[in-house]
């Protein structure tokens, strides 16, 4: 059982000045850090986003707005909740001090050293363009993320205009209020239908503000799972670094063995510089010939124990990350559909209000 | 009500007694009692060598005695529109002519001959001759009926003769010289209450024909944002599997809701838009009556200040001012009665459309309320399925 005072401290961020808030974001970035360093197999919980992204056009793109910052108390609160409920990851120790050491914290993570396990982009778009053999799986599931990820940031784009629009249709409908309520000091028999059929407007305009807040929460769904797919990625791109480093460790042993065989049997198979140098220039003594034998055998040796760990770690990674891929999967299914059943119970309450202000309006007007 | 039946057309120089209009304008509008159907359609267009114009098919089927026959079908321009209403304006300064579909509109760059506009026209057009059909008055008036009975060469001919242009710009002139004077400070009060009503119905009148627009114009862009919406949804069904079905509901749900969206523009197109253009148009006539009212008593008026100081002449005038009194008094009932009968219709045209806006919406509403409850009763049944199959061991 674990407590969320880490949660509170959060919230106090809130009336503490604006770079205290930043930094207890920049936390649960390092914490996010550290997990995906320590935990490459893991598809790691992403955090909500940083800066108002996708707001439609009555949401300020201001990150000070006091319902962005709600939202994304609730998105930190969430990823908490992700980590603490994940069968390996709520086992971290740093994790764990996250949530109850205030003091002292940051320490504690730089000192675990995670900053050099981690892999160099560099490396790792290298080891994607050049792998040869990734598992198909991950290959599939990369393909995946990158789809996951561009439909949802279409489908948030077009949402977000979708509600400017809608918000623009509500709002308008307020104007109907001011001109019955002047038109109606003029009117004798109108004038009483004129005037409560505004106040029906009034009504009507003011409630798509409450209508679209809810349907942020919503979207926040959807960008969860928008920068999930970059998790996603994450773990196939260690597979393929792995897998990379894996050829080219093979790679090196069979050209190591070849050149064993070679001075070995004093042939030269290959084109060598060396080998024609030394065709011209003599060749080396027994001496010098054994003695590099002698450390090519030992570099062997060294590299097919190493080859065979590497193959063991590499096997090791993708059954326990394709474990993990088909919890992540399972959770997916189950959130984007709830979510989804929470949009369609939005739209059937956003129907029943708009179907009760109609009816009020029309009685108004059938007594013009 | 058998005054009815003998009043005919009549002009400005031929004023018929008070009591006997009065009688007239009791009438009230019985729908069930028309006699008079007219349809106006089929706009076609023509080319001649000096231009191109459109003309309508005028049709009208009648009971009346007055009327050779029981069906008529006429073609009739735009050109042919005013001239009618420039008569009826001539015969009645003081009745409210219902208003006429403008000449061209500058705000929505439409085309002179586009589809669109045509059919706004037409529909605009259909409207004046039934507004005047169940005008009390205006439908027995004898121009009206030339215009739906006359064959193209019988109203040339017709529209020739009656007072040349230089007399019809003489009482033009007369009118400005007495309203010079105004007639407006010896104006009745009902005149100026009527005067204070029609200003600030003309402001609100156009302030909601504007909003009317605005919305209509949020609509459609909401219509064409929802237009893109639907499909993403389906395309993101194509790379799940799980939820692909939930996916492709919620696009299908969308897609509904989207046409059911359209359907509220056209009802808004079709309804409102129209009924509030007319009433802009109406704010104006208005406004015209009143001034020509107030020009008719000016003529009485400037008549009697000039006859003021002499007193010897008075005898020689008193017929001729008797007869500006006659003329004031049946312009002041006409023009009350008139707008007592505009008043009650317009309050019916307006009562009407308004509930049709909210029928409209509240269709809208129950469409859309209906396409998300059946696809949360697919997705629930799923659910529920789910979790028996849990707990099957």
């Amino acid at each position: 059982v674990l407590s969320f005072r880490a949660v509170e401290s959060q919230s106090e961020g809130q009336c503490a000045p604006v770079d205290s808030l930043w930094r207890r974001y920049s936390e649960f970035e390092l914490l996010r850090n550290y997990l995906s360093v320590t935990y490459p197999h893991i598809v790691v919980p992403p955090l909500p986003e940083k800066r108002a992204d996708f707001v439609w056009h009555k949401l300020s793109a201001d990150n000070m707005d006091p319902d962005f910052v709600e939202r994304r108390r609730i998105g930190l609160e969430n990823f908490l909740l992700r980590v603490a409920s994940h069968p390996v990851l709520c086992q971290d120790k740093i994790f764990y001090s996250f949530l109850t050491q205030e003091g002292g914290w940051k320490e504690m993570v730089n000192e675990t050293g995670f900053q050099l396990k981690a892999d160099s982009r560099l490396k790792a778009l290298n080891a994607t363009f050049r792998v040869k053999n990734p598992d198909k799986r991950f290959t599939e599931l990369k393909h995946y993320s990158d789809e996951l990820q561009s439909v949802i940031s279409h489908l948030l784009r077009v949402r977000a205009r979708v509600a400017d629009r809608l918000y623009g249709v509500y709002k308008v409908h307020g104007n109907y209020g001011r001109v019955f309520s002047e038109w109606s000091a003029i009117e004798k028999e109108m004038g009483d239908g004129l005037q409560s059929a505004g106040h029906h407007m009034d009504v009507y305009a003011a409630s798509i503000d409450d209508i679209l807040e809810e349907e942020e929460h919503y979207a926040d769904q959807l960008k969860e799972y928008l920068f999930y797919a970059e998790a996603l990625r994450a773990v196939c791109r260690k597979h393929e670094l792995m897998q990379y480093d894996l050829e080219m460790a093979a790679q090196d042993l069979t050209s190591k063995k070849q050149q064993c065989e070679e001075l070995a049997t004093g042939t030269v198979r290959t084109f060598s510089l060396k080998g024609m140098t030394s065709k011209l220039f003599g060749q080396e003594t027994p001496e010098q010939r054994e003695a590099k034998l002698k450390v090519l055998e030992e570099q062997i040796q060294e590299g097919e124990e190493q080859l065979k760990s590497k193959n063991l770690e590499g096997r090791d990674f993708v059954k326990s990350a394709w474990a993990d891929i088909e919890r992540f999967k399972e959770q997916k299914n189950h959130d984007l559909k709830e979510a989804l059943i929470s949009y369609a119970v939005m739209q059937i309450s956003m129907c029943k209000k708009g179907i009760q202000v109609w009816t009020n309006a029309k009685e108004c007007f059938s007594k013009m | 009500d058998t005054s009815l039946a003998e009043v005919n057309s009549f002009s400005p120089s031929m004023p018929i007694s008070p009591s006997s209009m009065i009688n007239q304008y009791k009438f009230e509008d019985e729908p069930e009692l028309r006699d008079l159907f007219i349809t106006v359609d089929d706009p076609e267009s023509h080319i001649t060598a000096i231009e191109t114009f459109i003309t309508y098919r005028v049709v009208t089927k009648t009971s009346r005695g007055e009327f050779d026959s029981s069906e008529y079908e006429v073609r009739r321009r735009y050109q042919d529109f005013l001239w009618l209403k420039s008569k009826l304006e001539e015969a009645h300064p003081t009745l409210i002519i219902p208003p006429l579909p403008e000449k061209f509109i500058m705000k929505g760059m439409v085309e002179r001959f586009s589809d669109e506009f045509i059919e706004t026209r037409r529909k605009a057009l259909h409207k004046f001759l039934n507004r005047i059909a169940d005008h009390p008055t205006l439908t027995f008036n004898e121009d009206f009926k030339i215009f739906l009975t006359a064959q193209a060469w019988e109203l040339s001919s017709h529209k020739k003769q009656g007072p040349g242009l230089l007399s019809r710009m003489g009482q033009t002139v007369r009118a400005v010289a007495s309203s010079v004077r105004g007639g407006v400070k010896n104006r009745p009060e009902t005149f100026t209450e009527m005067n204070d009503y029609i200003e600030t119905f003309s402001q609100k009148i156009n302030v909601l024909d504007k909003i009317a627009h605005r919305i209509y114009k949020e609509e459609r862009e909401y219509f064409n944002e929802m237009k893109e919406y639907g499909p993403i949804h389906t395309l993101w069904s194509a790379s799940e599997e799980d939820i692909a079905d939930s996916l492709k509901g919620v696009a299908s749900c969308i897609d509904k809701c989207c046409k059911a969206t359209e359907k509220r523009m056209a009802g808004l197109s079709e309804n409102l838009l129209p009924i509030l253009h007319e009433y802009v148009l109406y704010s104006e006539i208005l406004m015209g009556v009143l001034k020509r009212r107030d020009q008719i008593q000016g003529e009485l008026d400037s008549r009697v200040d000039a006859l003021a100081n002499k007193k010897t002449e008075k005898d020689l005038f008193s017929e001729e001012i008797g007869k500006l009194e006659d003329k004031v008094e049946c312009a002041n009932n006409a023009l009350k009665a008139d707008w007592d009968r505009w008043k009650q219709n317009m309050q019916c045209d307006m009562r009407s459309t308004f509930t049709n806006v909210a029928e409209n919406n509240l269709r809208y509403y129950e469409e859309c309320l209906a396409t998300w409850e059946s696809f949360l009763a697919s997705q629930r049944v799923y659910l529920h399925v789910e979790e028996d199959s849990e707990d099957t061991p």
